[in-house]
């Protein structure tokens, strides 16, 4: 049962796979510069690198905005930002993202359970939402005048510019995709943190992994999965639908939103900062779409090639429809999970009670073992 | 980096090839039309011979390149503009090859006082092959060196193009039969068709070094 409650993440993570890892490698598969097959090994490595490794930073702030309890709960949750995704993805082509969907699902269980939602946390996550694309467009800029200027001066033969720019794309690729892991991590297992099917420890040959960390390591793989199985079409409808990105603009933009996604994920750099006694930002999960496309009016910008303003106006659309969508979505699954099949979508919800008193299980912190008793 | 780069080492080399080729042949045009006008006919024959060897090298070479260029995707973005850029550059040699081949078979009788005025237009012509070369291969390596040759190979178009027209001023104000008079502005025309080509590579140039800078 607990693997038909973390199949919703699941899905959140092929579908993430399937959709951001075309950002990262789209343009670079799409022209020819890269194998489909290199490609796909390199993010699906690094995407799971990066979300064992440093996922628990962003999926901290998404657990203050809701601390989800129960299983169904988070497999309601999960699975009402999917459809959130999926439905606005086919029926208006905006550019929405599990970020802003998953969020407002979290708020729909706080308002179906009546647990209080964390301001200062949806407002970190909201400005996060702004400052993405808008860092992104502006590293892009930078990045982009600077080659601009620096390529003519050093003189590099055009070929050996085609190789440096491949070695760039894998290179530039795989730090994006270690960001994804990272920061989106957080979309696809974060409300599962709380109700974690897995043992405090596990052993992996040499290595141990906490519960979180098994957690993350399934959801990674399963963007892995994502990106091997369907993300191949994505990239080649990238790669030949932006004629007008180069291959060395497309290294500029995916190297601008990895950087973005890192800023916002990385609990190192966090640590880093601190250490040295220097302010440092909330960690949250940013949407990578939306720090592309930021990073591609970045590069627009500075050709003075024209600002597409439906395109911003997408983007903003997207900050509204999405969470709205998912939020709405959400209620009505978390009506249904509970009232239709009965279960328990939060840790004091009624049926939990009532299953919790009719098992006379030992309440715990909050209520019952959520984990133990969907089994 | 060496083994980074040693697969494009080795067509950057054919390119340079390529390029070698068109230059040197341009040249072997130039002096064997003064060999012409000289009337040193052997001389003539073995210019005539060398230029051929170029332009076959330079066809096999860019037959090459251009095969490597599909078959491994080098530069998919530029692909479509240097394969242009080489056929069009080809033209030049083939153009002087072709004009070179038309003197040995038609041995046009030029009148010795318009020598200098068919050497002069040889030279304009030739110089603008040369500026093209340069701009080519500062395309690959030096791209802001690029405007400054294609502003001589306008120079030296240009330049033939007045010389060519005094030629044939002075070609059809002299008491010659007609059918000479074409015979000798045909040699004029096909002399300024190699600075002609060498401008219509430098048009495609012109926009291909715009599209390069990202």
């Amino acid at each position: 049962m607990t693997w038909l409650f973390l199949s919703s993440g699941l899905f959140l993570g092929w579908s993430l796979g399937a959709n951001d890892a075309a950002n990262l490698f789209g343009t670079a598969v799409g022209t020819k510069m890269l194998r489909f097959r290199t490609a796909a090994l390199v993010a699906s490595v690094f995407v799971v690198i990066g979300a064992v490794s440093g996922g628990h930073g962003a999926t901290r702030t998404l657990g203050r905005l809701g601390a989800i309890d129960a299983i169904a709960g988070a497999f309601t949750v999960a699975l009402a930002a999917a459809l959130a995704v999926v439905l606005l993805l086919r029926r208006t082509g905006l550019p929405v993202s599990i970020t802003q969907a998953i969020v407002g699902a979290i708020v729909g269980w706080n308002l179906f359970t009546g647990r209080p939602t964390d301001m200062k946390a949806l407002a970190q996550l909201l400005s996060s939402w702004l400052a993405s694309p808008l860092l992104s467009g502006t590293i892009a800029a930078f990045l982009f005048l600077g080659m601009r200027a620096a390529i003519p001066r050093l003189k590099v033969h055009l070929l050996e510019v085609d190789v440096l720019t491949r070695v760039g794309l894998l290179v530039v690729g795989a730090f994006a995709a270690f960001s994804l892991g990272m920061n989106d991590i957080a979309n696809v297992m974060g409300v599962f943190v709380r109700v974690s099917p897995f043992p405090e420890s596990t052993s992996l040959g040499p290595f141990r992994a906490t519960s979180v960390e098994m957690l993350f390591l399934l959801g990674g793989l399963a963007i892995a999965t994502g990106i091997v199985t369907y993300s191949e079409r994505i990239m080649l409808r990238i790669g030949t639908g932006l004629t007008s990105l180069s291959p060395l603009a497309a290294l500029l933009v995916v190297l601008s939103s990895g950087t973005v996604q890192f800023l916002f994920g990385s609990p190192g750099l966090q640590q880093v900062l601190h250490a040295r006694g220097l302010p440092g930002w909330p960690l949250v999960p940013v949407s990578a779409t939306q720090a592309v496309v930021g990073a591609i009016l970045g590069i627009s910008l500075v050709r003075k090639s024209g600002i597409r303003v439906r395109e911003l106006g997408k983007i903003a659309l997207g900050w509204v429809a999405a969470p709205l969508a998912a939020m709405l979505i959400a209620l009505v699954g978390l009506y249904i999970v509970r009232n239709v099949f009965e279960l328990p979508v939060s840790a004091d919800s009624p049926a939990r009670k009532a299953a919790s008193a009719g098992a006379s299980t030992p309440a715990g912190p909050g209520g019952a073992n959520p984990v133990s008793s969907a089994r | 980096m060496p083994l980074l780069f040693r697969r494009t080492r080795a067509l950057e080399a054919q390119i340079d090839q390529l390029l070698d080729a068109i230059s040197e042949g341009c040249l072997v045009f130039g002096q064997g039309i003064e060999d012409y006008l000289r009337s040193d006919l052997d001389r003539f024959e073995q210019r005539l011979r060398a230029i051929g060897e170029f332009e076959h090298k330079a066809d096999a070479l860019r037959r090459e390149i251009e095969t490597r260029l599909y078959t491994e995707s080098l530069i998919p973005d530029h692909r479509g503009d240097v394969l242009g850029l080489l056929e069009n550059i080809d033209n030049v040699i083939d153009e002087a090859k072709k004009t070179l081949a038309q003197f040995a078979v038609e041995r046009p009788e030029i009148p010795p006082d318009l020598s200098a005025d068919y050497l002069d237009l040889a030279h304009a012509s030739v110089e603008s092959a040369q500026h093209i070369v340069s701009a080519v291969r500062a395309f690959f390596r030096d791209i802001t060196a690029v405007p400054d040759h294609i502003h001589k190979v306008y120079f030296y178009e240009k330049e033939a193009d007045r010389l060519a027209d005094r030629l044939k001023r002075k070609i059809f104000a002299r008491d010659l039969e007609l059918a000479r008079k074409i015979h000798l502005r045909y040699f004029c025309l096909h002399v300024e068709t190699v600075s002609d080509r060498a401008e219509d590579v430098a048009d495609r140039l012109s926009i291909y070094t715009i599209k390069r800078t990202i």
